[in-house]
């Protein structure tokens, strides 16, 4: 069973990042949304945890990478993703589990 | 009426809540009262002066360019926390350069940005007479 993993709140003011990667097992994927895709920024401690993960796939969806003026600041190895993208990823996916 | 030190915290990104965008019409609304005011950026509230914001994929408003119109509202103190950037990675020139001219000096146009430690930002704090926080 592969799951895609959704994480939608800042690694900095939540724990929900970090509880995702304590259950993200090898072969699923992770989707950064909204105040989520600070993670998938360079120079920071969720950047390295990032690296450290192993076997797991991490996206993270444009548009909300767009709206916080951090494109520029991607870290590398993250797939950025369109809605569309987000929605094929759900549907390649056995199930889909939304932290909160 | 005695003029107050008024500092508002914004501790929250933008977007994902409401908060970043409700403080900044505080902000706007408390402008015309002609108090002492100043805004702190601490914690994840600096990734509300990120430069380059563009919100057309997400369908909501981009209010980032509202902050460079707080110097006309003589809101000319914004401290930002040099730790919080340096955490997540962001240094000042990720941010906007936001700007006010100084009447009493020709109308020079001066930095509105301060960067501060968290030690100072703390010091800052504890002089005010009115904290909001966001």
């Amino acid at each position: 069973m592969a799951l895609l993993h959704t994480v939608n709140k800042s690694p900095f003011e939540s724990k929900t990042f970090d509880i995702c990667l304590d259950y993200a097992k090898e072969g699923s994927t992770v989707l950064l949304i909204e105040d989520g895709v600070y993670a998938a920024t360079t120079g920071n401690s969720a950047a390295d945890k990032i690296k450290n993960a192993s076997g797991v796939t991490f996206a993270v969806l444009g548009p909300d990478l767009q709206a916080r003026g951090l494109e520029g600041k991607l870290a590398d190895g993250i797939k950025v993703v369109d809605y569309e993208g987000f929605v094929n990823l759900a549907a390649e996916h056995d199930s889909v589990q939304s932290w909160l | 009426m005695s003029v107050k030190k008024f500092m508002y915290v914004n501790r929250k990104a933008p977007y994902g809540t409401i908060y970043a965008l409700e403080s900044l019409e505080v902000v706007l609304i408390g402008a015309a009262f002609d108090q002492d005011v100043s805004l702190a950026f601490i914690g994840d509230g600096v990734y509300e002066l990120t430069k380059g914001q563009k919100t057309d994929g997400i369908g909501q408003k981009n209010f980032s360019p509202t902050y460079s119109a707080l110097g006309d509202y003589d809101v000319t103190k914004i401290y930002v926390e040099k730790e919080s950037l340096e955490e997540r990675g962001l240094a000042l020139d990720d941010l906007q350069h936001l700007v006010w001219e100084d009447e009493d000096d020709d109308w020079a146009e001066k930095d509105s940005i301060r960067l501060l430690s968290r030690a100072e930002l703390a010091d800052v704090m504890a002089e005010q007479d009115i904290l909001l926080s966001f």
